[in-house]
């Protein structure tokens, strides 16, 4: 057993967070707000550029043909930097879907452009509360009808993957009959919108596609990017508390920060632990996949959840302030509770997925 | 990254598991048998010299000092194939292993090694652990029990507490202050002492389990030489501190606590209609500590992997335990509610919501004992995330001057 990251891996997450830290601080964050900016796209050229896009395509289509837990390590970093790009849609979900459910045409056609960045992709799966991925969307005779809403990226996204009766349909969103109304979203780092196909025309992915193993393996991104998220909040709080006198002495000497603090450490380690065991089973033993990937999301949705709302407790007033930086992860936080589905899905998902043999003994 | 043995592991593991599946079925403790203390011991210390005959006791522990010379990887596997059969092995035995030999090994002479190591291993000497105090838990340092030199021996006074199997135990690794003008953590020295000494009075403590596994040890003029003393004079904090860092090493065993507790909530019906288990809350709450535990078995082979790199994971070695001891109590108590009022008396053939009962109230004793959950998140908050100390009143005073 050798339950670490390799060299190979902390050197990549290295070399993403460097680049991260220098093209993504939080005051640009800040900028591309006041702006009103869709996207950070200067920063997703670069990510292509760096091979960061294409890090789980495989060879053959243009990407570098890593593994699961590969990119696991740069939604870590992606995470942390609370970065404004597209790569949860395009790369996590998109280009996963082709390569579960494309054919050779298809994966020839679209992975290479997503792997550079020259096309982005979507997955519109949503219609409003209710069943995580319906499929009232109708596909006929080559054309897409229905609503999906709300559809992340869709502002800047070249194609959405439509999840339609008939199986996933590829949707160029400039096509005649395709309406996209924005609206407005929590997280101002990541555009949502409402797509209004109205006989737009769509080609249908080769194989029909299983969306819960879909989900899977992008809770195991989730959980990587909610890692490095939380850790930031947790490092964000324990840094604003050493700095921060109060009563005479550190904000931080104080137990009931501390232990708040711990109990977070505590958590963010959980997940962190499932995260790579979600990321190993990923490609190692996919049997062990669905259960891995819900547990992973779980403790991902917790971890992240409690630190985000205690980063911007301990920091107290400023916290509440644009100034600050608790705001970003306190907003992406919820984007990330409920994107590919909220607790209750996935502790349905576990509970289906826990191996009984488990349960009765080792 | 890779969670499965290498063929190495692989290797050992073959022929661990061929060794126990050879030796270990006459050592089993069948699950209903309720034994007494004595016999538990005794049965105890004849598997722990099977183990050892068998090459397998000691397995970290070099082979000059009678251990197998083994990795850390080695002693996991082999305790999670051991953790396959129901064998005794309580603290009587863990303490010896565990605590004793670490601290012998790293602060004791080479008479006091000789002596004590070889016949632990082979099971003839079963061991307790006198420290805390009533006064000093947490605050271990703040103890009181003393020892006073009279030419080759020392005299001791004083009362321990939360002494497991003391009863029971040959000899005991004993802490107590011998300078009360030093501060409180210079003055401390550590012995070993024989359990048969005369002085040396032990009691039962009745538990709220209605169990006495632990006991109260009173010393009253107790007398050990000088040739049991570990480690130098003033040099008791620093045993301690080995001690207690040997104590949070995992039993091996991955049997989940949670699974059965989901099956317990499909088979239980809802006061609401329907069974437990069909309740949203009920879901969410069982998989969430699900997932949290499998995090700890995920987080427990990082662990190991730091270990057997020659890292130390200090505190975070406390995350696993903190986490556990509160999911116990919180699994636990929500699966008796889901009983209704069978939680409180269940039938007498229900041998698992009986169990249950068991696991809250030593739930109680987890979160407590080695490393309350409240000095666990000191120490996370303090050596993990660099948060500054509490503040301690009494640290640089002498100690016969704190009030």
């Amino acid at each position: 057993m050798n339950f670490d990251l390799s060299e190979e891996q902390k050197m990549l997450a290295e070399q993403a967070n460097a680049l991260l830290a220098d093209r993504s601080p939080f005051d640009h964050l800040r900028g591309l707000i006041d702006r009103g900016a869709e996207w950070d796209e200067p920063l997703w050229r670069e990510l292509a550029e760096m091979g960061f896009l294409g890090a789980a395509i495989p060879e053959a289509y243009g990407g570098l043909g890593l593994s699961a837990l590969d990119l696991g390590v740069l939604a870590a970093e992606f995470g942390r930097a609370n970065a404004a790009v597209p790569f949860f849609s395009s790369i996590v979900l998109a280009a996963e879907a082709i390569l579960m459910a494309g054919s050779d045409e298809q994966k020839a056609e679209w992975l290479p452009k997503l792997a550079s960045g020259e096309v982005v992709a979507t997955l519109a799966y949503s219609e409003g509360p209710g069943r995580l991925a319906p499929a009232s969307v109708g596909f006929a005779d080559g054309k897409v009808t229905g609503v999906k809403a709300p559809v992340a990226d869709a502002g800047i996204a070249d194609i959405a993957l439509v999840l339609a009766d008939a199986g996933l349909a590829i949707v160029r969103l400039d096509a005649a009959g395709v309406v996209r109304t924005k609206l407005e979203a929590f997280d101002h780092l990541r555009c949502h919108y409402r797509i209004d196909f109205q006989g737009a025309p769509g080609e249908l992915l080769a194989k029909p596609i299983d969306m819960s193993a879909l989900f899977d393996r992008a809770a195991v991104q989730a959980a990587f990017e909610a890692t490095g998220a939380a850790e930031a909040c947790l490092l964000m709080a324990r840094d604003y508390a050493l700095e921060r006198q109060i009563f005479g002495r550190s904000l931080a000497s104080y137990q009931a920060i501390k232990h708040k603090l711990a109990d977070i450490a505590v958590q963010v380690e959980l997940l962190r632990s499932n995260a790579y065991f979600a990321g190993w089973a990923a490609s190692e033993s996919p049997g062990e996949l669905p259960a891995a990937a819900a547990a992973a999301r779980l403790t991902a949705v917790s971890a992240f959840e409690e630190a985000a709302r205690e980063n911007l407790q301990v920091h107290g007033g400023i916290g509440y302030t644009q100034e600050a930086n608790c705001h970003f992860f306190y907003r992406r936080e919820r984007l990330l509770a409920v994107h590919i589905g909220n607790r209750d899905y996935w502790a349905a998902r576990l509970i289906q997925h826990i191996p009984t043999s488990q349960a009765e003994a080792a | 990254m890779d969670f499965n043995d290498t063929p190495e592991e692989a290797a050992f593991r073959a022929e661990a598991r061929a060794w126990l599946s050879a030796n270990a079925p006459a050592h089993v403790v069948p699950q209903a048998a309720v034994l007494d203390d004595a016999e538990e011991v005794e049965r105890g210390k004849a598997w722990q010299r099977a183990v050892h005959d068998g090459g397998y006791a000691g397995i970290t522990l070099p082979r000059a000092l009678g251990g197998r010379g083994g990795s850390v990887i080695e002693a996991v596997v082999f305790s999670e194939e051991e953790a396959r059969y129901n064998l005794p092995k309580g603290p009587y035995i863990g303490i010896g292993l565990g605590m004793a030999i670490p601290v012998i090994a790293k602060h004791g002479t080479d008479a006091q090694r000789e002596g004590f190591i070889a016949p632990t291993l082979r099971g003839e000497l079963t061991w307790c652990q006198l420290f805390s105090e009533p006064s000093a838990g947490s605050d271990l340092a703040n103890l009181r029990t003393k020892a006073v030199r009279d030419g080759d021996d020392w005299i001791v006074n004083g009362q321990k507490v939360w002494s497991s199997w003391a009863h029971r135990s040959d000899w005991g690794i004993l802490v107590v202050r011998t300078d009360p003008t030093v501060p409180k953590h210079k003055g401390l020295t550590f012995f070993v002492v024989d359990m048969k000494s005369p002085g040396i009075d032990i009691r039962p403590i009745r538990q709220i389990s209605g169990a006495s596994d632990f006991n109260e040890t009173f010393l009253t003029d107790v007398r050990i030489p000088d040739a049991n003393r570990i480690g130098a004079v003033g040099e008791g904090w620093a045993c301690c501190m080995t001690v207690l860092m040997g104590e949070r090493l995992g039993s091996g065993s991955h049997k989940s606590a949670v699974g059965p507790l989901l099956d317990l909530a499909a088979a239980t019906p809802s006061q609401s209609g329907g069974n437990a288990l069909d309740s949203g809350s009920v879901r969410l709450a069982l998989a969430q500590a699900y997932a949290e535990e499998q995090g700890g078995r995920y987080f427990e082979a990082r662990l190991r992997t730091m270990v057997s790199r020659g890292e130390n994971p200090g505190a975070l070695a406390g995350m696993i335990k903190l986490a556990y001891a509160g999911r116990l109590q919180r699994t636990t108590g929500l699966a008796l509610e889901l009983r209704g009022q069978d939680g409180i008396a269940p039938a007498p053939e229900d041998t698992a919501t009986r169990q249950i009962q068991q696991d809250y109230i030593w739930s109680t004793v987890m979160r407590i004992a080695g490393g309350a959950d409240e000095v666990l998140r000191n120490q996370i908050a303090e050596r993990v995330l660099g948060m500054p100390g509490d503040v301690r009143a009494d640290k640089d005073m002498p100690f016969d001057q704190i009030i």
